[in-house]
């Protein structure tokens, strides 16, 4: 670890600090419907938007209604980009004349994006039209971000109203999210990244001869446009394999920084926009504090052991463990990099994952496991926060003596079974689906390395499906059937079977009476309320997974001490 | 009040073979947790079978240990629910048994005489019984005619006999009591097994009670831990194949017991009954279960001035002279003038003259004195002697009097008399005005005194986030003054029935919730709209049937120990959860550590109990977690300490006890019970 390092990290978390206020403010402002800056521009558009889509913005859904809206829209989404993989080739924008995907993949693809996972199996480049970037993932990148956005909106006015049925208007909170949020960011963020060389064209490839005279095929696109909402909508799936470890996503440590802020930002932000919106900003600013604790026992985990690198290769003096980084990035800007964007179920990747020491690549696997909550993927990161709330403020609830109550709504057995519900998804989803893949020969096959570092790329890729994060650990080989119709699964399941409760248990909480606080009432706005909290994630989200993780990157730790490494 | 002991044989031997007939399945599955015990200790049973037979290759010592520690797990968390239901029973028994002996003398109607004799359980709503000197009153009713003294104190355990009759608020009569003097005819208004007692008993049975919504809630999560330990382990065999490794079912099994919260899934049932048994340890019957927590969910407070806040009757507390009148004077006329006075002022007036000025009582014959009764005419009362004639009534009455006497129709009074006068009505106080001889003395200031110690327990209200409000007849004057001397927060002055009932309405639409005590039938509404209502059992049958929990001794302050008692109930629930919770740290270090020791002795490290061998870490971890549930059997029983103490330092607090502790203890314990294993040469 060094000065330097340190330095850069608290750089950072000092600049997402600052942003979340303005940033938190301005988001609360759009989904309450106040002026805002921007309105003089979107607001002609949005009501076109409204009356090509017949929507009708005054009309607020109750929550099944506004859950059967976000399935719905999603279930077209599904569709339509599978009909585009599958005829990508009869579509216009094909320079490298990509073929159609087949069945299983197309699929896969599909759920992935718009799931939100951007999880990949395979290498983009050269098998993805301009067609299917453009009008198939970009779209998707916006919209998936913007449901999540929507989710944590509704979930937010559960909070801030009482005594009603209605949490909104799924298209309107859909529109504005894409228009007054989404667009603007990505907009200036693709800008600074074509002013710092991200290509943004549809020229076919340029055949190019090196300097030791062979030929080599320069592949490019509209890479700039999908790159800053890859990140601003923590979706994380790469113009190319490589994803941001490619000059032409990342070409610059400047980029890397703007990728990693982008990547927190907006999902940081929105803690604020609850706050303000719940009409107390120190409730979103605890649930803040959790997530900095969080994210920083991580980095600094990862980081530790990261920098003293293996014990093995001691006597070559090397310092740090480089093994599948980026040199341009070097150590720190790839270990803030892992546990950002594991944090936040994005999964762009600047560095191989797999390549990390035991309990460094086990902090990225341990945020994805803990169901990404770590400001976590845009809108529902927060909601699956308030799913730990919840559960956290009911049994401490109890502790103070009296029936729970968060942000002045009752606790009570419709939430609690839902919050289970949604938080037994995860671990559910993830231990089914590895024990699956650990006892079948087509699972098995996959595997690339021996012993329990094998074990962890299954299980990586199976968390990293199940929690929407999209990164992937690496030394798998997962186009396969098998893996592309599992994780595809996975990615569904852990998508809608956690939001569709979660909306549920909105629906429930805005009927309810607001209680007023009292003395007895379990504040949930201070230093000890925040300790709690983490306690509550690690030991209902986290202890779950111990066993597994013994047989993974624990006993690989212990094993590399001992003197055998995989 | 004798509070029961927690240790009883009687209760003790029941429990035990409860404990074993509560293996039952069918009954068992109300408690999920227990019930997924139970199915694997049958399982393990099959393979230490097996492994006698030799059919599978396991040490079947240790299988059969472990086999052992299961069921006692299970019937261990049987015991803690039948412990409390023994004790709850023994309760509500003895309130029985009185009644199961009774015969009842059943009339056919109001007017005929003759009745037959008939045992009082078959009693159904609207008979008529007769009930005369020394019967048992056969069934809870209401008294539709005639007068009778009433012994209550097998169910209040207050000595005092009390005066009933028909009609107002003093016509509800209780099962089990008994009548001392005169008959009485009463109106059953209950069916078999409908009583108050009934329903007591049926509260404090676990297998017929209602899991109130709290617990249900509670139960969920539990049942979500259980199916994600259940997932959890069940897949760790898949992932050992992988890892080219067989993990015996046994083990596997250990693990799952110890990680699912059988700790508080033991003792849910326990804290609960163990809850409404404090309640009736307290002489207060609850119709449900989640009336007790809803009492711990209180924010308001609604109580009577009168005999809850001050003692009901105004007391002397000062005697304010005119000038040229001495203390001594004032207080001498004072005395005399109420000797025989029989009210409660009249004699507070006697006790403070003598406390004061150390006058003692003297007789009115020997004075041969004659006292003049207060009448609702004169509004006055006094005594004549030797020529003397006192008055202490009234400021107008007194001056109509001497007006009348010395027939100056423009008598002066003394300029300090009426200030003093002003002065005792402003502080909230009653001004009795005294005259000697037609010359006023001074003013006696007659005072609500506030009862010792409310003001304190207010304060203590006020840290729970608890507010009082004082409901009171009096005028807003006089309500404030008394509010102010209490401590409470509000008050609601010249309150009529309707006017209790906006206001509960008014502050539950706030979304608060109200607690409040009546016994009129006026205040049937209110207390059937409060959240908690509480009936005195002097009441009348509507107060009764509008509440969700009776006082046997009609003592209106009891809702702060009822609060209590429901804040202490969910406090103790979330506690034992947390610690539940909190224990699975150091199981997993035992366990996974042992199950891998072929495959990866190299997770031998996390072993940092430094337990034995394998088999002795996994064992202790099994025996740790079923005497956890005995070892705090008697907290659940007797409930956390409970402190009045503001929400946030009430959850560091418990949070520091139950939530640390929860993860020191179980390192402790499974190392010494692994000390023990080895030296007992158990593995």
């Amino acid at each position: 670890m060094t000065i330097n390092g340190i330095i850069e990290i608290v750089f950072y978390c000092l600049i997402v600090l600052l942003l979340i206020k303005p940033l938190g403010l301005y988001m609360a402002k759009v989904f309450n419907k106040e002026s805002t800056l921007l309105d003089p521009i979107f607001c002609p558009i949005e009501k076109i938007i409204y009356k090509l889509c017949s929507v009708n913005s005054r009309e607020e859904q109750n929550w099944i209604k506004y859950t059967q809206a976000l399935i719905l829209f999603n279930f077209i989404g599904v569709v339509f980009l599978y009909i585009i993989l599958r005829f990508q080739n009869l579509l216009p924008f094909n320079p490298c004349k990509c073929s159609a995907i087949p069945a299983d993949l197309a699929f896969n693809i599909a759920t992935s994006f718009a799931s939100n996972t951007n999880w990949q199996t395979y290498a983009p480049e050269g098998i993805i039209s301009y067609f299917t970037e453009m009008l198939g993932f970009t779209v998707q990148n916006f919209v998936s971000a913007g449901v999540g956005i929507a989710v944590v909106i509704a979930f937010t006015r559960a909070f801030a109203r009482e005594q009603t049925e209605n949490i909104g208007n799924f298209w309107v909170d859909l529109t504005r999210s894409i228009l007054w949020i989404l667009l603007p960011l990505s907009f200036i963020l693709a800008m600074v990244f074509i002013f710092e060389g991200v290509p943004q064209n549809l020229n076919s490839p340029t055949q190019i001869i090196t300097l030791e005279g062979k030929s080599q095929t320069i592949l490019q696109g509209p890479v700039a446009s999908r790159e800053s909402i890859k990140e601003l909508g923590t979706n994380g799936g790469g113009f190319f394999n490589a994803n941001s470890a490619h000059p032409y996503e990342n070409p610059t440590p400047f980029t890397n920084f703007l990728q990693l802020i982008a990547i927190f930002l907006i999902g940081a932000a929105l803690t604020n926009t609850f706050g303000r919106m719940v009409k107390d900003e120190r409730q979103g600013w605890v649930l803040f504090s959790a997530m900095a604790v969080l994210f920083l026992i991580g980095v600094i985990i990862t980081y530790y052991f990261e920098s003293i690198g293996n014990p093995l290769l001691k006597d070559l003096n090397i310092n740090g463990n480089m093994e599948g980084k980026e040199v341009r990035f070097g150590l720190v800007d790839s270990i803030l990099y892992a546990v950002v964007t594991t944090a936040a179920s994005c999964g762009a990747v600047n560095s191989m994952h797999d390549s990390f020491q035991p309990i460094a690549g086990m902090i990225p696997l341990i945020n994805i496991m803990l169901g990404e909550i770590i400001v976590g993927g845009v809108g529902v990161g927060l909601s699956g926060m308030f799913l730990f709330a919840i559960i956290g403020v009911f049994i401490a609830g109890l502790m103070v003596g009296r029936t729970p109550e968060y942000i002045g709504k009752k606790i009570e057995t419709k939430e609690i079974k839902m919050s289970v519900l949604a938080v037994l998804i995860l671990p559910l989803c993830v231990h089914c689906f590895t024990a699956l893949a650990c006892v079948t020969p087509f699972g098995v096959k996959g595997v690339l390395n021996s012993g329990p570092h094998g074990f962890t790329e299954i299980i990586y890729a199976f968390s990293s499906a199940s929690g929407n994060n999209g990164s992937a650990f690496g030394g798998l080989n997962v186009n396969t059937f098998f893996y592309n119709l599992t994780t595809g699964l996975a990615m569904l399941v852990g998508r809608f079977l956690i939001i569709i409760p979660t909306l549920a248990i909105a629906g429930s909480l805005v009927r309810k009476k607001i209680v007023p606080p009292s003395n007895g009432t379990l504040p949930t706005t201070d230093l000890t309320f925040v300790f709690y909290l983490i306690l509550v994630i690690i030991t209902v989200g986290g202890l779950v997974y111990f066993p597994a993780l013994s047989l993974g990157p624990i006993v690989e730790h212990f094993l590399m001490i001992n003197g055998k490494a995989f | 009040m004798k509070r029961k002991s927690i240790i009883n044989t009687k209760i003790l031997r029941q429990a035990t073979v409860d404990s074993f007939l509560k293996l039952n399945p069918a009954t068992l599955i109300r408690n999920p947790v227990m019930f997924v015990v139970e199915i694997v200790a049958v399982l393990t049973t099959l393979f230490f079978i097996l492994s006698i037979c030799n059919i599978v290759k396991e040490s079947p010592l240790f299988v059969g240990q472990i086999t052992a520690w299961l069921w006692f797990t299970v019937i261990f968390g049987n015991f803690s629910e039948a412990m409390a239901e023994g004790r709850g029973k023994a309760q509500a028994n003895s309130l029985r048994q009185t009644k199961t002996e009774t015969k009842a003398k059943l009339l056919k109607d109001l007017e005929s005489s003759d009745y037959k004799l008939l045992p009082a359980e078959e009693l159904k709503k609207d008979d008529i019984v007769l009930v005369e000197t020394n019967n048992i009153v056969p069934g809870d009713g209401e008294i539709i005619e005639g007068v009778a003294l009433i012994d209550e104190s097998a169910i209040t355990g207050e000595s005092a006999a009390v005066l009933k009759q028909s009609g107002g608020d003093k016509s509800s009569v209780i099962a089990g009591t008994r009548v001392i003097s005169d008959w009485i005819k009463i109106k059953i208004t209950s069916n078999p097994g409908e009583s108050f007692l009934d329903q007591m008993i049926s509260l404090v049975e676990g297998a017929k009670r209602q899991k109130t919504p709290n617990e249900i809630a509670l139960c969920i999560l539990l049942v979500g831990m259980t199916i994600i330990f259940l997932i959890a382990t069940a897949t760790i065999e898949m992932f050992a194949i992988y890892a080219g490794t067989h993990i015996p079912v046994t083990i596997l099994i250990a693990l799952l017991v110890t990680l699912i919260p059988t700790t508080i899934g033991g003792l849910l049932s326990a804290i609960g009954i163990a809850g409404i048994d404090r309640l009736v340890q307290h002489n207060v019957l609850a119709m449900s279960g989640s009336a007790v927590e809803a009492a711990g969910d209180v924010d308001t407070l609604l109580l009577d001035k009168t005999g809850t806040i001050t003692f009901g009757n105004r007391m002397a507390d000062e005697f304010i002279p005119v000038t040229g009148v001495s203390e001594l004077d004032l207080a001498d006329a004072a005395q005399l003038s109420s000797l025989s006075d029989e009210t409660p002022e009249g004699r507070s007036i006697v006790k403070f003259a003598k406390d004061k000025y150390g006058l003692r009582e003297r007789n009115l014959a020997q004075l041969n004195a004659e006292f003049i009764p207060f009448t609702a005419h004169t509004r006055m009362s006094g005594v004549n002697f030797e020529g003397n004639e006192i008055r202490k009534g009234s400021y107008d009455s007194i001056l109509d009097y001497i007006k009348q006497k010395t027939n100056n129709a423009s008598f002066q009074v003394p300029h300090d008399l009426i200030q003093a006068v002003e002065r005792v009505s402003k502080s909230g106080g009653t001004p009795l005005v005294v005259t000697k001889n037609n010359q006023l003395l001074g003013v006696i200031h007659l005072k609500d005194i506030v009862k010792g110690g409310m003001r304190e327990r207010f304060q203590e209200l006020r840290q729970m986030g608890i507010r009082t409000i004082m409901i009171t007849g009096d005028n807003a004057l006089t309500a404030q003054a008394i509010s102010k001397e209490a401590g409470v927060d509000d008050f609601l002055s010249e309150a009529k029935p309707q006017d209790k009932l906006n206001l509960i309405r008014n502050e539950q639409s706030k979304g608060k919730l109200l607690a409040m005590t009546g016994d009129g039938t006026n205040d049937a509404p209110a207390l059937a709209q409060a959240d908690v209502g509480v009936a005195m059992s002097s009441g009348t049958q509507a107060a009764k049937e509008a509440a969700n929990m009776i006082d046997l001794d009609s003592n209106p302050t009891k809702l702060i120990e009822i609060v209590a008692i429901g804040k202490q109930l969910l406090i103790t629930r979330g506690a034992l959860t947390t610690f539940s919770i909190a224990n699975d740290v150091a199981k997993y270090f035992a366990i996974i550590p042992a199950m891998f020791y072929i495959t990866y002795p190299e997770l031998g490290a996390l072993n940092i109990m430094k337990l034995n061998t394998p088999y002795s870490a996994i064992l202790s971890a099994v025996i740790f977690n079923a005497l956890i549930i005995i070892f705090l059997l008697p907290l659940a029983l007797k409930g956390v300490a409970f402190r009045p103490l503001g929400a946030a330092a009430m959850l560091r607090r418990n949070l520091f006890v139950y939530g640390v502790g929860g993860i020191i203890v179980p390192f402790i314990g499974i190392k010494l019970i692994d000390m023990l294993v080895i030296f007992l040469h158990l593995v």
